[in-house]
């Protein structure tokens, strides 16, 4: 069935292109896609230390240029930069642009894109269903975790509140002056909220069909980024949108990309590209390696803020084979996060979601990760905390691995207090996620070496290039950021997307249209009404048929019933009833379909005792003049007109001699 | 042909007539060819086959079988060819009207087995041979052979039409060759018929639109002008010339790659690079018709001719430079390229092969880059040199490849996206700007290239390959820095480089990829040979930690880096700075190398780090390193020893270059005959003559040299026998002291070796007197050795009676197989 319309609407709720969330509104269901947590917020407040630290709480409160200290008691200032003390806050999506109670579902695609979600199915009226896979789950409850245990474990009583209003916030000094929509700023959600949250989660497997109401079949694929992370694709009869978010090529420890089940979309939804588009995954982890050898090898410790779960795995199992070789059996690595044991056993069971080469030494049996045997050797070790067991062990020099990489909180800040000072030791950022100078701005001035080596293995450029080119997408939709290259680098026009047509793109609070090309539905015919139709072959290989029917929808699906039967006239009242409830059943005239040949036309007129017929042509057909009956019959492509002034049975008499030449069925 | 061989030769022959018979495989086939080329050399082929009947016969049999194989038949053809070459002997075989059988229309050309690649190719070749004499051209003639060779020349099979194409450039020369020298007379007047037949061959397949058929052509007088430099060639290519400019003007040219190659050799041509008839007008044509990967190699050709016209020449190293200065162009802000084909117009023909794709602007470029890199040390090279703009178009490459150029034009950003992160322009950019450092350059200039070389190896994703170049390119360029006239020590530049230079090599030898680990080495033993004797170099290098980072390295798990780890800390350890001083007062106080490296000497598994050990000690022996001065009999000993034992004969081979350095030391340099040039230590001059013996025997050099006397590897006894010879030579005069055979001891010794000659190595000779060494040393035949060991291992397999006897035993072989069948 041809429809004359469907809109398809997306909405951009974060303008963080790797942290997406948007809302689709697709064929009467609207489902969110991802509920990603900006964190970069959390940069504009003061680290929240594990230990009493001197140099934080001696910090200096800042104030305005007329001297004016009304905001000293929020404002703190360090290094010539100024700081929110208070506990940090989180930059939330967009609540506004959409009523958020009214999604049917939210399809998440990996754990880095869920960390929103408390605050979307607990504060919003959020009644629907939640899909995920397994280890998306799991190892994002670990990073929820993680992050409501950081937050809780130092408690802090003062809230700031002052600076956010918009006529002092105009006051402030930069990065605070410039960010944006400060008044939606939220605390950290608590352990409940996760729980409750998580609880509406539905796991799914990777090619699994659901079906939403009928209307609207959405399957996770793999998407070669991390354990358990997907592409979605949501369909209907005749419709396909693919969602990518976070994929991967290269080859690390998750299953592989999906990238056949992405063809024949209509539209591509692309987020999650890599954010440093210029470093090269394999070269950063060499630079990680030659930068932790030279600092251990020189006496110094290394510290690498990361996340619990990820590169992590891929970290651990690059120094699982360097260590030796490069004489650094000895020095201990210690992983410390209030997660790190769930972390790293989750990592051995979710063989079903590793690449091929892990999947296979399960059935040796072995671990699938190395780091297995780091930690049976020592080598590894992981702890919850600093606190405890972990100041017996301790042993320097060594490597850290600590969160959170904005060291705004975790134990990580402690190592930044302890190490700092000196020059020897060295932090290695690998996370993307933070720009790493502002990261360590309230820790300076600083003796300690930093690193950059930023891993990112989400696609680069050249190959989304690649594969927009394998899956040929009609129509590509993105963050605007991906259109254009970077600010910083408006040459390499090869850092933006290229594809024909190009890119539609959005940004934070925008609503777009989707452009669909094909707007059509299925419809079903009931079998006893199928069996009563005629068709008529009017061409070879086509046959039509006329259908008089009633048109059924219910959840989304079409049928065509069989018209009632014309209901015995009984008495007045009852049929009165049917007539209400049955739609009007008209005596059906029979379509015609053919062309009408004006001479042999005009020599069946003549036939008929017409006579003095004049032929004239138009643009768009022919006139027929009967001159003596006053009489204009008017024959164009798709319409046939008798014009004569009230002489009906001559105009009957007319279209019955047209008709002769039609067919009709 | 001696009397063994003609007694085997009937037998061979009838195995070969024989379609029954196996035949032997190819390479015996060819090896008779070549045994047979060789006697018809040194003597007459008409004798030949007059005392050996059986080869005529054969050569007149084969032909006519009917199941002939395919690898006979050649090697009939060939081998009639042979003969043929002599006209006595190809008279002889007309009057047995042998030839017209093999090579005329009632040969094996009408029949199916021509369908076999190696018969055609056998055919050719016989021709080939035979064609030597004015007979032979009437031969040719009269059978039509030329036609045959034409069609020849589009054969299915590459080798055949090459051949084909070969011989018949070598036909056209026969019939040319009776002409007087100086005799340049048009072609028309009376070149020979056979000639005429050639040339008006070769003048319509220039003529044709067929691809192939214009290749062939031009493909022949490419080996006509490489081969013959008569002077009938200056009036073929008058005559010819006009038709291969035609070429140029179809539209695209055909067959771009064999045209080139047909004017660089008219142009190299004597006969027709220094008339005023050469192909300059040609060339200068092909250079503005032809694409630019054709047209430079062509540009190449032509800067390298010694005898050019400059016109020409300008306008070669313009194309040369057009792609580096579309580069420039397009990146650089000002819209002027000052010293780089200003105002150049005709660029977009370039710039289209530069932006069309990736790998069409990456060959573009590459190949611009070596072929300026070929051209720069050549004597010939243009001058002035555009030293500047080139320099200044490689460090804009190199940028627009690690993506920090910033283009303001949007052919610029297109060039940038095109380029960036290619591998293959990187490291062909690195080695031009290596050849560049022999130019230096504005002082700005140099700095920017220290920074690009710097960036490109702290990059961290720069591939292992780039980094190897990056690391070659920066050390020409420091040796350069400091060679520059009025600089003394380090050089400004280098002086502030290698603060920043330290760090990134620390870093690269703490790599987890061995590859970067061992350029990085490498980078570094080369830096410190140069400049192991400057303060400022010293104290750099003792500050950092490279020389612990070194050290570390020798326990490396690739073997590769551990012996670069090896030569890099013997380098070091040589000049004192393989770690700091633990005093400053005491700088002496380093800690010795030695044990480390006796210990890989004896215990690494892989042959590459005990070899690089074995050129350190050799080194340390001849330069009088203070660990091994301090006792250096017990440090040969003790090498000796362990050496001996070792399974690599390149280190045994290095064990003896060790022993003739000490023994150079201790007996005084080798002379001239030697084939080792020892430079001795002035310090230590010769001691007397029996002391040195006793030297010699108490590092037990004489067991270890004899024992490598029976190496079952050639080289090592090759060393060992060279180096007895030098021992025995010096000694002569002691030795003339003792009668022969006096020493009790020497009856022993000759008896232990007799038993290693036989295998059993295991022996020791234990603790003995000088004399009975020498006496020992007389008695072995080292010239007879000597000239055993010259002759390659397989001497006896190689003679003719060997091959006839093995043709035959394989036979015999098959044979008995097939009795054992039935």
């Amino acid at each position: 069935m041809k429809i004359k319309k469907i809109l398809s609407l997306s909405y951009c709720l974060s303008g963080h292109p790797t942290l997406p969330c948007n809302v689709l509104k697709f064929k009467s269901t609207t489902i969110m896609l991802d509920c990603g947590l900006d964190m970069t917020s959390t940069l504009n407040f003061l680290p929240l230390p594990l230990v009493q630290s001197p140099r934080l709480s001696s910090l200096p409160g800042w104030s305005l240029k007329d001297g004016n200290a009304f905001l000293d008691k929020e404002l703190k200032e360090c290094s010539g930069h100024v700081f929110v003390d208070s506990v940090p806050e989180f930059c939330l999506p967009e609540t506004e642009l959409i009523d958020l109670s009214t999604v049917d579902v939210i399809l998440i695609s990996n754990y880095h894109c869920m960390m929103a979600l408390p605050y979307i199915t607990e504060h919003t009226g959020f009644t629907g269903t939640v899909y995920a896979t397994e280890p998306t789950v799991q190892i994002g409850r670990l990073l929820m975790e993680e992050l409501v245990n950081f937050i809780e474990r130092v408690p802090k009583a003062q809230s700031a509140s002052l600076w956010k209003n918009k006529d002092v916030q105009r006051l402030l000094p930069s990065p605070l002056k410039d960010a944006v929509e400060v008044s939606t700023w939220r605390r950290c959600y608590t352990m409940q909220e996760v729980n409750s949250a998580l609880s509406k989660i539905q796991l799914v497997g990777y090619s699994q069909k659901i079906e939403l109401f009928g209307a609207v079949q959405v399957t996770p694929l793999s998407s070669g980024y991390a354990l358990g992370s997907s592409n979605w694709i949501i369909q209907s009869h005749y419709e396909k949108v693919s969602y990518v978010s976070g994929s991967s090529l290269l080859t690390t420890h998750p299953q592989p990309m999906d990238q056949a089940s992405l063809k024949n979309s209509d539209v591509l939804v692309l987020t999650g590209l890599t954010q440093i588009p210029t470093a090269n995954p394999d070269g950063m982890v060499g630079e990680f390696c030659s930068n932790l050898a030279l600092t251990v090898r020189n006496g110094g410790n290394v510290l690498v803020p990361c996340y619990p779960s990820g590169v992590i795995y891929d970290l651990l199992e690059c120094l699982y084979q360097y260590i030796d070789s490069a004489g650094l059996s000895s020095v201990p690595l210690y992983f410390i996060s209030p997660v790190a044991n769930s972390s790293l056993e989750f990592s051995q069971i979710f063989a079903e979601w590793l690449c091929h080469n892990k999947q296979s030494k399960v059935y040796l049996p072995e671990p699938p990760f190395p780091h297995a045997e780091l930690i049976q050797t020592n080598k590894l070790k992981h702890y919850p905390s600093i606190h405890g067991d972990f100041s017996n062990d301790f042993r320097q020099p060594c490597v850290v691995f600590t969160g959170h990489p904005s060291l705004r909180f975790g134990d990580v800040v402690h190592f930044m207090e302890l190490w700092g000072k000196s020059s020897l030791n060295t932090v290695i950022f690998t996370e993307p996620d933070f720009s790493y100078l502002e990261a360590l701005a309230p820790y300076q001035p600083l003796a300690m070496k930093c690193i950059y080596c930023p891993i990112d293995t989400r696609l680069n450029f050249i190959q989304v290039s690649k594969l927009l080119k394998e899956v040929q997408p009609l129509h590509v939709v993105c963050p605007e950021q991906y259109t254009q290259p970077p600010p910083a680098q408006p040459h390499r026009t090869d850092l933006a997307i290229d594809c024909q047509p190009p890119a539609t793109s959005y940004r934070r609070a925008e609503v777009l249209t989707l452009p669909f090309k094909r707007r059509y539905e299925k419809i079903e015919i009931m079998p006893e009404l199928a069996d009563s139709l005629v068709p008529m072959e009017i061409k070879p290989g086509i046959s039509l048929a006329t259908v008089s029917a009633v048109l059924h929808t219910k959840d989304n699906k079409h049928v065509l019933q069989p018209p009632p039967r014309p209901a015995q006239p009984t008495s007045g009242k009852k049929r009165k009833r049917v007539s209400d409830d049955i739609p009007d059943c008209k005596v059906l005239k029979p379509l015609l379909s053919g062309s009408i040949p004006v001479e042999q036309f005009v020599q069946t007129l003549e036939k008929h005792g017409f006579s003095d017929i004049k032929v004239e042509d138009t643009a768009k057909g022919h006139i027929v003049l009967l001159q003596e009956a006053e009489t204009l019959i008017q024959i164009e492509e798709d319409s046939t007109h008798i014009i004569c002034d009230n002489d009906e049975m001559l105009r009957v008499r007319l279209r019955d001699l047209v008709l002769k030449f039609l067919q009709k069925f | 042909m001696d009397h063994e061989c003609a007694r085997l030769l009937p037998a061979v022959c009838a195995v070969l007539a024989d379609p029954g018979q196996p035949v032997a495989d190819d390479t015996c086939l060819e090896k008779l060819l070549d045994w047979f080329k060789t006697v018809t050399e040194a003597e007459s082929s008409l004798l030949l086959l007059q005392e050996n009947p059986c080869l005529v016969e054969l050569l007149s049999h084969v032909p006519k079988l009917q199941d002939v194989s395919a690898r006979v038949l050649s090697f009939s053809l060939r081998l009639a060819g042979i003969f043929a070459a002599q006209e006595d002997c190809f008279q002889y075989l007309q009057q047995a009207e042998l030839l017209p059988g093999l090579f005329g229309a009632a040969g094996p050309l009408g029949r199916a087995v021509w369908a076999v690649p190696t018969v055609r190719s056998g055919w050719i070749q016989g021709l080939r041979s035979l064609a030597q004499h004015p007979s032979a051209l009437r031969f040719l003639a009269d059978h039509g052979a030329v036609d045959t060779v034409f069609s020849l020349q589009g054969d299915a099979s590459l080798f055949v039409a090459s051949a084909a194409g070969q011989l018949l450039v070598h036909i056209l020369a026969l019939s040319m060759g009776g002409r007087a020298e100086g005799h340049t007379c048009p072609r028309d007047d009376d070149w020979p018929m056979c000639a005429q037949k050639i040339v008006g061959h070769i003048e319509e397949s220039l003529c044709s639109t067929d691809t192939p058929r214009v290749t062939q052509a031009l493909n022949a007088l490419t080996t006509t002008f490489g081969r013959c430099q008569s002077p009938w060639t200056e009036v073929l290519w008058e005559q010819l010339s006009p038709l291969v400019a035609r070429l140029l003007e179809r539209d695209p040219v055909p067959a771009p790659h064999p045209l080139v190659d047909l004017l660089l050799c008219v142009a190299r041509s004597p006969v027709l690079g220094s008339s005023d008839r050469g192909p300059w007008e040609t060339a200068a044509q092909a250079l503005s018709r032809l694409a630019p990967p054709q047209a430079g190699p062509l540009a190449l050709g032509v800067l390298k001719l010694q005898l050019c016209p400059q016109a020409l020449r300008t306008q070669a190293f313009g194309v040369l430079l057009q792609p580096l200065a579309c580069v420039l162009k397009a990146t650089s802000q000002g819209s002027g390229l000052p010293g780089l084909l200003d105002g150049t117009s005709e660029d977009s023909v370039v710039l289209d092969a530069l932006l069309s794709s990736k790998s069409s602007c990456a060959g573009l470029l590459c190949r611009t880059l070596a072929h300026l890199e070929e051209l720069q040390p050549l004597p010939q090279h243009p001058s002035p040199w555009p030293q500047a703009p080139l320099l200044r178009a490689v460090v804009t490459i190199l940028r627009l490849c690690d993506g920090s150029a910033a283009p303001a034009s949007s052919v610029g950003g297109r060039l940038c996206g095109t380029l960036v992160g290619c591998v293959r322009v990187q490291r062909a950019a690195l080695d031009f700007l290596g050849t560049l450092s022999q130019g230096m350059g504005p002082q700005e200039q140099v700095t920017q290239v220290f920074a690009v070389l710097l960036e490109c190896l702290e990059r961290p994703d720069s591939s292992p390959t780039v980094l190897k170049k990056a690391f070659q390119a920066t050390l020409r360029w420091l040796l350069s820095s400091a060679r520059t006239p009025g600089c003394s020590g380090l050089g400004p530049h280098t002086a502030l480089f290698l603060p920043e230079l330290f760090p990134v090599l620390q870093k690269r030898l703490c790599s987890p990829c061995w590859e970067v680990r061992d350029s990085a080495l490498e980078f570094l033993t080369h830096l410190s040979r140069h400049w192991g004797g400057q303060a400022d170099f010293r104290h750099m290098l003792l500050e950092s930690e490279v020389p612990e980072l070194t050290r570390q390295l020798l326990q490396d798990p690739e073997s590769y880096v551990r012996a670069s780890a090896v030569t890099a800390m013997g380098e070091l350890s040589s000049r004192g700075l393989h770690a700091a001083p633990t005093s400053p007062e005491h700088p002496e106080a380093q800690q010795s190398l030695l044990p480390e490296f006796l210990h890989i000497l004896s215990a690494d598994s892989e042959g590459f780090p005990r070899r690089a050990v074995m050129q350190v000690f050799t080194e340390w022996l001849r330069g009088g390193h203070a660990d091994v001065a301090r006792d250096t009999e017990r440090f040969v000993a003790t090498v000796l020893q362990v050496v001996s034992r070792d399974l690599d004969w390149e280190v045994r081979a290095q064990g003896l270059e060790l022993a003739l350095v000490f023994l150079g030391q201790t007996l005084g340099q080798p002379g001239p005959h030697c084939p080792y040039t020892v430079s001795l230590p002035k310090a230590a001059p010769p001691s007397p003559l029996a002391e040195a013996l006793g030297a010699l025997c108490r590092v037990r050099l004489f067991e270890f040299a004899f024992r490598a006397l029976f190496d079952c590897d050639r080289p090592v006894a090759q060393k060992s026998c060279d180096l007895l010879l030098f021992l025995r030579d010096k000694t002569a005069t002691y030795s003339s002291l003792w009668e022969a055979g006096g020493s009790p001891d020497s009856a022993s010794v000759e008896a232990a070796l007799q038993r290693w000659q036989a295998g059993e190595q295991d022996q020791l000779l234990g603790d003995l007197e000088p004399e009975a060494m020498l006496a020992a040393l007389r008695s072995v035949d080292l010239e007879g050795l000597r000239g055993t060991l010259a002759q390659g291992s397989d001497h006896v397999e190689k003679s003719p009676q060997s091959l006839l006897q093995d043709m035959l035993a394989t036979v015999g072989i098959l044979q008995e197989n097939q009795a054992d069948c039935y």
